[in-house]
């Protein structure tokens, strides 16, 4: 009978699979569970934006395109970033459109790490870059971003990172699950340690158009000195509540997009032309789209904030993305505990902060990706059992 | 900010001065006064319930009734209006652009009811010339809110996203 523990790549297999997909697994089998575990919009995807995808189907362009993506796409992309962030990117050497925003992290990430190479990645963030990194050899330095310092890296955590052989620094902000954003002052101190370097950026910008109050995003490709080791990373998902479309993209210089081109050519071909149409649409006319959708979240960011806080579950106020990442510590409860007795005793699921990283410890994540009225029964679920375990 | 609190207050007028204070970042007291005189300025009307009443045994039938009106001098369509408007069977008048002048809902306990209303009370005012009944068969979505079962969160088959 065949070895199967002979022919897998043990890189592959020694990824541990989540103790959280468990976790989730017995949710699902409760009836009556209020989540706020999505990380995925709940509006749907604009009209116009569906009906142009459903246009071109009638039309039969159900062929591949080019590679890196339509020229027109590649061309609205180029703009949309210039109006937004003031960057200037290229459409025929300097954008590739990408299988969502994932695909793009791994293209760039292999393109870029070879064996025994150093990714330094921020956490609590994004689940992918950690494996990602391992299956292109390269070793996860990990920056445990601290609550004191909104979640941001700090100069000095980045300078203590940093070793000969470190190749890559990975940005995710807007970050997942802190709500974390750069300034620009913090980006330029990081820059400012970077230049001379060999050091290449990886900024994971998916929640770029979800930034609120006084925030608005800066692409880190804007500070001086970064364009020229930076490959911006952006997508339709969040901003254009377009999950399910796949469909992202990443920017930088020609000599870094090139090679990503080539694993992109072979492992994908080009994204899937409907979504490139439909999102032609997004970036020409879907602004309002995204407004009205921010300011909802912006509602329901303040609503869940305020709750937490009024339960005594301290939580800063998130600048971007849609989490609210409050601290349990005062439970006395660690993170899986947490959401464990609050699943199994309140029906209510929120995710273990140490799902993103082990310096997530002590808080976790709930999605405001529900409606307001959602978010109450929640929080009122919440409030019960806080005052369920303080009668312990 | 009025506009603000109207949209949430029509999307649901069960929040309460606290929710919409915090949804709005303001403070209770600035919420209290602005609706205080929105319902001054009559700006606001009313907080109903919006109900499917085909849940209950009490289901009522209604009927869009397009009224064809010869206007008074001076009162033009007012008066008509009025009248209309008077009787509890009706839910809402409308005048209307178009081949007919006033658009009126009209409820009541069985077909007949409604009929007999129409065929009584409206059709008999003076100024109607005539009337064109149409019961509604089905409501689909009432004020916004749809009647039918929502449909399942088909998200969270992915968590980490």
């Amino acid at each position: 009978m065949i070895d199967y523990s002979k022919i897998l790549n043990p890189a592959v297999t020694e990824i541990k699979p989540s103790g959280i997909r468990k976790f989730f697994d017995i949710a699902a089998t409760m009836d009556d569970v209020i989540s706020l575990g999505v990380g995925e919009p709940d509006f749907q995807t604009p009209w116009q934006i569906r009906k142009a995808g459903i246009n071109s189907l009638e039309r039969g362009r159900t062929k591949y395109s080019a590679n890196r993506g339509t020229i027109e796409l590649r061309k609205e992309i180029s703009r949309y970033l210039n109006r937004k962030y003031g960057l200037n990117y290229a459409p025929e050497t300097e954008i590739l459109v990408t299988v969502g925003g994932s695909e793009a992290i791994d293209g760039a990430i292999r393109a870029i790490v070879s064996p025994g190479d150093e990714v330094i990645i921020p956490q609590p963030s994004y689940v992918c870059y950690e494996p990602i990194t391992v299956l292109a050899g390269g070793v996860p330095v990990i920056i445990e971003t601290k609550a004191e310092n909104d979640f941001k890296v700090t100069p000095e955590e980045l300078k203590n990172a940093i070793t000969d052989k470190t190749k890559l620094l990975i940005l995710p902000y807007p970050c997942n699950p802190t709500g974390a954003v750069m300034e620009k002052e913090d980006i330029e101190a990081l820059a400012d340690i970077l230049k001379n370097t060999n050091i290449a950026v990886i900024s994971d910008e998916i929640y770029s158009e979800l930034t609120y109050g006084e925030s608005s995003h800066v692409s880190p490709a804007t500070v001086k000195g970064m364009r020229e080791r930076t490959i911006t990373v952006n997508g339709f998902s969040k901003a254009y509540s377009m999950t399910g479309w796949r469909l992202g993209y990443a920017c930088g210089p020609q000599e870094l997009m090139k090679e990503i081109t080539k694993i992109h050519q072979y492992a994908i071909m080009c994204a899937p032309t409907t979504s490139q149409y439909a999102a032609v649409e997004a970036l020409k006319n879907g602004d309002e789209s995204i407004e009205n959708m921010r300011e909802e979240y912006d509602r329901r960011r303040r609503l869940i904030v305020t709750g937490f806080n009024k339960l005594g579950l301290t939580c800063r106020e998130p600048k971007g993305a849609f989490y609210a990442f409050p601290c349990i510590k005062s439970t006395g409860l660690t993170s899986e505990e947490f959401c464990e007795r609050l699943l199994q005793e309140k029906k209510v699921a929120v995710v273990p902060g140490t799902a993103f990283g082990k310096g997530g410890e002590g808080f976790v994540r709930a999605s405001y990706c529900y409606s307001a009225d959602h978010i109450k029964k929640a929080l009122v679920r919440i409030g019960e059992f806080i005052e369920e375990l303080n009668k312990e | 900010m009025k506009t603000e609190i109207l949209k949430l207050l029509s999307r649901n007028a069960k929040y309460t001065n606290e929710d919409i204070a915090t949804m709005l970042g303001k403070t209770e007291k600035e919420i209290a006064d602005e609706i205080d005189a929105l319902e001054k300025e009559g700006v606001i009307r009313g907080y109903k319930a919006v109900i499917d009443w085909e849940k209950l045994d009490g289901a009522y039938v209604s009927a869009i009734v397009e009224l064809n009106v010869v206007p008074q001098a001076e009162l033009g369509f007012e008066e008509v209006a009025e009248k209309v408007m008077s009787y509890h069977e009706v839910e809402s008048v409308y005048l209307m652009s178009g081949s007919y002048d006033l658009n009126v809902v009209v409820k009541g306990k069985t077909l007949q009811d409604v009929a007999r209303f129409v065929a009584r009370e409206l059709a008999t005012i003076d100024s109607v010339t005539s009337t064109v009944t149409h019961f509604v068969m089905r409501r689909y979505k009432e004020m916004d809110v749809e009647l039918c079962e929502a449909q399942a969160d088909c998200r969270g088959q992915f968590i980490y996203d």
